[in-house]
């Protein structure tokens, strides 16, 4: 028996005694340095997220103000006016492709977990990833050919089905992947109550899902809501306000994408400010989803 | 009131590979009987045969007749209509984790399309008062979810939610596995009481609860059924030299 052994009483006589050797200094170093590297590591993420928000902070923040919430954007060389007008196109159109996007998302993705054990599923799931990989500008296309050509003009319509199919395939597949992970015991539990497959999938696997599937639903929403490339030729854009669907609309990121362009420095200004406003929507609009769903969460759960 | 059970020549297979072989078995309306045999023998298969749940696994099939009072199981009854009648306790508790503990127990009547709120206030209560975790839970009930419990009140959790609609016939595969002998003996006395209303099929490792618990026992081995017959008798002048064996610990 080892020495560090000797307070304690001898538990094995006939057995021959495993000695568990002290922890040696070389692995306590190698375990602070991993620790450190770990904790590196997590800055560099951090790094160019903090950096990049405290640059738009500062570039933009002095250009916020009032007007720049409340106006239209005013006619080239005059200076003033706001964004307000893209704020609301942005909403409108966000708010199509999630109507849209969503449900269709979600509803893949039950297929794939549930009843896509298969080779159908293995198309589906093939397809879905090909989408996930299509740039978006390309997705734009589809959208203008199928809407914008169909309807003879731009519209938040067009730019809402373009931003919709972005959304599905990320939906789909993190939906699949959180159906997948609740245990197939709890599916027994409620079949063993008589509960039909379908009403089993919605109101067991499904809810015990919720708080994943939201997840994915929100990473795909705030990756299509700072999207520029697919609304430049569905809904194009718009100096002015517009209430309807199917007229040419503004959105934030067509705003910013416009006026970073342009040659005067108050559209510069403008565009920075226009950046800071979509992040923060952004964050808002995830932020509110997650502060709602915890609401709803029970202790324990 | 509970049913009888008749099983004639059941088959089981998972694939290829068969796991249950010619299984004949009466089980009495309001008995206990349990279903002992060494780990991977069959027992929780053949379990599963008696609420189809069998058949959710996929490539899994199942030959044979089943009676569960008037009902042919395989023949002309839907598996969710079969369901509502055989309630079923599963070997590791799995309340639903998202659901408050009031929810749980309602489930079943909830997902059914059951929407009398002040019925559903009774059934809950009367549930947890029958598998006595009402005590415990009674001022938690919409608070805290069915996951926060601990282990031992979450199988009571389940079998409160198996009661909830009113079986005739309540499965329960290895109830107490997870449970300490406090929690077991509690599950054991609740059995007993059940006994009366229910018929139970209770698998089992644990011999002396079979003995405490049952009056038929059956053994299986290898996917068939060795011996059924009073528990008594299996446990003391077993008619099968296996049995025997088993049952005085000299293999399993
Ligand atoms: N899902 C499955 N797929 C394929 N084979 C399975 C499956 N489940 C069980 N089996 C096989 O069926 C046989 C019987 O298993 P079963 O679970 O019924 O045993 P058991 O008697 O309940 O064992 P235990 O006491 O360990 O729970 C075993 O040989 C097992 O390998
Ligand atoms: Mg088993």
């Amino acid at each position: 028996m080892a020495s560090r052994r000797k307070g304690l009483p001898e538990m094995t006589t006939t057995s021959t005694a495993i000695v568990i050797p002290p922890i040696s200094l070389w692995r306590r170093i190698v375990d602070r340095a991993m620790t450190g590297v770990a904790v590196l590591t997590v800055i560099l993420v951090l790094l160019p997220l903090g950096a990049i928000f405290a640059y738009l902070i500062y570039k933009g923040i002095g250009s916020i103000n009032l007007a720049f919430l409340t106006q239209t954007p005013k006619p080239v060389g005059e200076p003033g006016g706001g964004m307000a007008n893209a704020i609301l196109g942005s909403a409108t159109i966000l708010a199509i492709a999630s109507l849209m996007g969503v449900p269709l998302g979600i509803g893949a993705g039950i297929y794939l977990a549930e009843y896509g054990r298969n080779r159908y599923g293995d198309i589906v799931r093939f397809v879905s990833d090909v989408l996930n990989g299509v740039p978006s500008i390309v997705i734009g296309i589809v959208a203008y050919a199928i809407v914008v050509l169909r309807q003879k003009h731009f519209s938040a319509l067009a730019g809402g089905v373009a931003l919709a199919i972005m959304m599905v395939p990320t939906i789909a597949r993190t939906t699949e992947q959180m159906l997948l992970l609740v245990p197939q015991a709890i599916r027994e539990a409620a079949y063993g109550l008589g509960v039909s497959r379908w009403r089993t999938t919605l109101s067991i696997t499904l809810r015990t899902a919720t708080s994943g599937v939201i997840t994915g639903v929100m990473l795909a929403f705030a990756r299509v809501a700072g999207e520029t490339a697919p609304l430049l030729f569905t809904a194009f854009g718009n100096q002015f306000w517009n209430w309807k669907l199917d007229q040419p609309t503004a959105a934030l990121s067509l705003q910013i994408y416009t006026y970073a362009l342009s040659p005067f420095d108050d559209w510069h200004r403008q565009a920075w400010a226009g950046s800071l406003v979509l992040i923060v929507l952004i964050v808002g609009a995830v932020s509110a989803v997650r502060i709602a769903v915890r609401r709803g969460t029970l202790a324990g759960a | 009131m509970g049913v009888g059970i008749t099983v004639e020549q059941l088959n089981a297979y998972y694939g290829k590979t068969q796991a249950l072989f010619d299984i004949n078995l009466n089980v009495l309306a309001n008995h206990a009987t349990a279903l002992i045999g060494p780990s991977g023998c069959g027992k929780s298969t053949f379990i599963r045969c008696l609420n189809r749940m069998h058949e959710t696994i996929p490539d899994a099939r199942v030959e044979g007749k089943v009676r569960i009072g008037d009902l042919a199981v395989y023949n002309g009854t839907s598996a969710t209509q079969l369901r509502r009648r055989v309630g079923m306790v599963f070997q590791k508790p799995n309340p639903f984790p998202t659901m408050s503990i009031y929810d749980n127990v309602a489930a079943g009547l909830k997902l059914n399309g059951f929407r009398n709120r002040k019925q559903l206030d009774e059934i809950v209560e009367k549930s947890l008062h029958s598998s006595a975790l009402w005590d415990e839970v009674k001022d938690s009930l919409h608070k805290k979810s069915g996951a926060s419990l601990s282990g031992g009140q979450q199988q009571r959790l389940c079998i409160a939610r198996a009661l909830s609609v009113q079986p005739e016939v309540l499965l329960m595969d290895e109830p107490c596995s997870a449970l300490d002998p406090i929690s077991t003996g509690k599950i054991e006395d609740l059995i007993f009481q059940l006994k009366e209303q229910y018929t139970i099929v209770i698998v089992t490792h644990n011999m002396q609860q079979a003995a405490r618990v049952a009056e038929f026992t059956g053994f299986f081995l290898l996917g068939k059924m060795i011996e059924f017959d009073k528990t008594e008798k299996v446990f003391t002048n077993p008619s099968d030299k296996r049995t025997e064996d088993y049952v005085t610990g000299r293999f399993g």
